[in-house]
């Protein structure tokens, strides 16, 4: 049997759930029997710093690190850092990424510039992107710490397995941690799910797109 | 996290490496645990904290944890000892002479090596101490290895009496991976038994031990050569041939599938025939080490060919990214495949380094620091490093652990004529200075030094997520305990009362004053912080400010702050009457990450920033 590995890799930036969303997309594959490794280089990344999650899952991992150019998707919880991590994604892969611009002190300050649209940055690459706001999303649902469903929701239909089990992974989450709040995320993943799909019919419909 | 130990066995779970030593630690009857806090070993105490029927602590530093654990083993129970690698540094006086004495209860000692640097001050290679201190060593390549070892690690350490170093890396301790899981086995204690002959180190009977030591080291040898821990995989390929351990083990199955490689899961002693056996095998041989090339050195003594760091790197991981080229190099090819599959260079994009968090009681402290003229900081481990960042600046020396307190008296007494009227602070948090500072202050008070020291007290051990030490008043299971008395700490170490304060970092008016003071006055002094960090429970959030745009005057004072919830939103140049320009920044709150700490309301000079809501049930609180 041939030994597929599927490579997802989440970032974002240190305190946005990052390490979270990736941790359910784990319990996904892993409910569905697939050996699993996540790896994500945590320390000081939880204060405000970079941070980037590998997700490999299939028969039998080994490496736990996705190496630049074999990520089979990219999921950006920010924009810049959809973009600095874009040489990790191979070939037909794709981008999925949240516009949100999440801006630091030494930008801010003036000491560098953000990039004026990362989205097209990374189309330049010749890479397929799909992007959306997911704080727009969330602050719509009423809760900002909606987004991370809703960047799920907006993988779902994007992953080697059907998008009820990860909605079933997160509902599961919530159900153990916090009931109350089942029903929300089980909004922001489907409204998450809906911009992608909205998405991607705009793009099929745009014959010059790219 | 919580819970794991609930769960029976056979189950198949997601663990970090961290989490599944613990669960092995817990499996293995352990009556002991001990560690201090350090990325990236940290998890592994902790998540032991929520197992039951073993002692867990934080202990004030490593080597006093170590010494817990020797105590442990040498009543005739298990112990385990976790640490970061430059931990072990500080516990290395206990372990030379551990090594003499040996283990009665088994004894395993974890040692995180932070490969990359994620969050330390060096890269060190800890498997050093194995040779250093004649111990085995056990590299893990994954969760379920770092399992299996750490229940292999007492059986090897009570065989042979020894203490055994499970050597991890930041690539190990924060992989999550599936485990299969087991049952807890309690171990028969086999009590304490006197023996001053090898408890008590005096120069006659620690004389006895060394020629038992070396003979013990033979016998592990021998013990390596044979352990179903160190194997082949086999490989048609034999153009190459590897020999790797710990993380870069995986490195090498991932990215030559199809070439013979020897593991080493216990690679020290060297398994040297093992090695000779296996380079027979294969036409060459690479040895894929992380960090320095200590197995390569000795294979090459036994007159073995072999290849390593002339082809890798001596710092950071060895990734399937690194390891394809290098090997490509060996073989003499220049790969065409490769240079075309790296066609993609990383896009150009800001460096976005670690903060200090919104209404971080640090931020007061650097934006002071920050405008005092004539000043040298030495500063010291823990969230406060990042002081040395934009837009403080503040910190002009860091090395390790409590230093600040020593090179400060170093910078005072090593002054020439140029420096007389330069102030010298040390800046150090509260775990920090009980782990080691407080000898440090000792030695200032001791030799009459020319030191004020910033002890920020932010109830917590802040960097690494906010475990418990003994100025908290809990204890690592978070039950209330001792808490330490700063003011009267520095006291005993000699400071004089009056040179002691202790204020209130969010009232910038009384910091400044004290560190204005403190700093005139040529003595040792000390002004202490009490405000907790904004990350546990002791804090308590206010009500969010935000900044009345239209009588923002662009001053830019509130930016220097350096609070992430701040962010200039425009700048413009204005030429003064004079004629001289100056750069104009207007600011922004953002109000969702405001925590109403108010420090930026007492540096802004129009009183542009004001209550982010008019109405708030604070209003009818009050």
């Amino acid at each position: 049997m041939k030994n597929m590995i599927t490579n997802i890799l989440v970032v974002g930036v240190g305190g946005q759930g990052v390490m979270t969303a990736t941790e359910v997309l784990a319990e996904a594959a892993i409910s569905l029997g697939h050996d699993v490794k996540k790896t994500e280089v945590a320390g000081m990344s939880q204060r405000g710093g970079v941070v980037s999650s590998h997700l490999r899952f299939g028969l039998k991992v080994l490496s736990p690190k996705i190496a630049p150019g074999d990520a089979d998707i990219i999921v950006g919880f920010e924009s810049a850092e959809a973009l600095r991590w874009s040489h990790y994604l191979r070939v037909g892969g794709l981008v999925l990424m949240n516009t949100a611009r999440l801006v630091p002190p030494v930008v801010s300050g003036g000491l560098y510039a953000y990039p004026t649209d990362p989205q097209a940055e990374i189309r330049d690459l010749g890479i397929e992107v799909h992007a959306f706001d997911a704080m727009v999303i969330a602050k719509q649902l009423g809760d900002m710490r909606l987004g991370n469903s809703v960047m799920l929701g907006a993988i779902a239909d994007h992953l080697p397995f059907r998008a009820e089990v990860l909605l079933e992974s997160i509902l599961q989450r919530f159900q153990t941690r916090k009931p109350e709040m089942v029903e929300l995320n089980r909004r922001a993943f489907t409204a998450g799910r809906e911009a992608i799909a909205r998405l991607v019919q705009v793009e099929a419909l745009t014959p010059n797109f790219a | 996290m919580t819970g794991i130990h609930v769960l029976a066995a056979p189950t198949r779970m997601l663990l970090s490496g961290n989490e599944a030593v613990a669960r092995a630690v817990w499996e293995s009857g352990v009556r002991v645990a001990s560690g201090y806090p350090g990325t990236p070993a940290t998890e592994m105490l902790e998540n032991l904290t929520k197992y039951p029927d073993l002692y867990t602590e934080w202990s004030v530093n490593e080597k006093v944890a170590l010494e817990v654990a020797i105590g442990t083993s040498m009543a005739g129970s298990r112990s385990f000892c976790a640490m970061k690698h430059v931990g072990l540094n500080v516990a290395s006086d206990a372990l030379m002479t551990l090594t003499l004495t040996g283990a009665a209860g088994g004894m395993v000692i974890a040692v995180a090596d932070d490969v990359g640097l994620s969050s330390s001050q060096n890269e060190q290679d800890s498997r050093f101490w194995g040779r250093f201190a004649h111990l085995p060593i056990l590299e893990p390549s994954d969760s379920q290895e770092a399992y299996e070892m750490t229940i292999a690690g007492y059986a090897l350490s009570e065989q042979f009496q020894v203490p055994v170093i499970l050597r991890l890396t930041t690539r190990i301790c924060h992989v999550k991976a599936m485990v299969m899981i087991g049952e807890r086995v309690p171990h028969e204690s086999s009590g304490y038994i006197k023996n001053p002959q090898r408890w008590v180190m005096t120069p006659g009977f620690a004389k006895s031990r060394i020629m038992l030591m070396f003979e013990r080291e033979e016998k592990l040898r021998a013990s390596a050569e044979i352990s179903p821990l160190n194997f082949v995989v086999a490989g048609k390929d034999c153009s190459v041939g590897f020999i790797a351990s710990g993380p870069a083990w995986m490195h090498v199955q991932e990215a030559f599938p199809n070439s013979p490689a020897l593991k080493l899961g216990f690679s020290y002693p060297t398994p040297i025939e093992r090695i000779r056996a296996f380079s027979k095998t294969v036409e060459k041989l690479l040895v894929v080490e992380e960090l320095e090339p200590l197995l390569e050195n000795e294979i090459r003594a036994a007159g073995i060919n072999c290849h390593g760091k002339d082809f890798l790197p001596r710092s950071g991981e060895l990734p399937p990214e690194v390891l394809k080229p290098a090997v490509a190099r060996l073989l003499g090819e220049v790969s065409k495949q490769l240079v075309a599959e790296r066609t993609v260079l990383p896009a150009q994009v800001f460096p976005r380094p670690p903060t200090l968090c919104a209404a971080c009681p640090h931020l007061s402290i650097y934006y002071t620091v920050a405008k005092l003229k004539n000043i040298t900081v030495a500063g010291d481990i823990g969230c406060y490093t990042l002081g040395s960042g934009h837009p403080w600046n503040a910190l002009d020396v860091v090395i390790c652990m409590g230093a600040s307190m020593g090179m400060a008296l170093g910078l005072d007494k090593g002054r020439t004529e140029v420096d007389k009227d330069r102030k010298i602070l040390a800046v150090i948090g509260d775990s920090t200075f009980m782990h080691m500072g407080m000898q440090g202050l000792l030695d200032i008070t001791y030799n009459r030094g020319n030191v004020t020291v910033l002890l920020l007290d932010n109830r917590t051990v802040g960097m690494t997520g906010g475990q418990d030490n003994p100025g908290t008043g809990r204890n690592a299971r978070g039950n209330p305990a001792p808490k330490v008395d700063f003011v009267k700490l520095c006291e005993a170490l000699g400071v004089k009362p009056e040179r002691i304060r202790k204020v209130d970092p969010y009232q910038l008016p009384e910091l400044a004053k004290a560190l204005r003071e403190e700093t005139k006055i040529a003595e040792p002094s000390v002004i202490i912080t009490d405000r907790p960090c904004v990350l546990i429970d002791d804090f308590k959030r206010q009500p969010a400010f935000k900044v009345a745009s239209d009588q923002c005057t662009g001053c830019g004072l509130c930016i220097d702050v350096g609070c992430p919830a701040i962010s200039e939103q425009r700048r413009e140049m204005l030429k003064r009457p004079s004629g001289k320009e100056v750069m104009l920044q207007f600011a922004a709150i953002e109000t969702a990450a405001c925590t109403g700490c108010g420090i930026c309301v007492q540096v802004c000079a129009p009183k542009a920033i004001v209550a982010a809501a008019v109405q708030t049930i604070n209003f009818v609180k009050n």
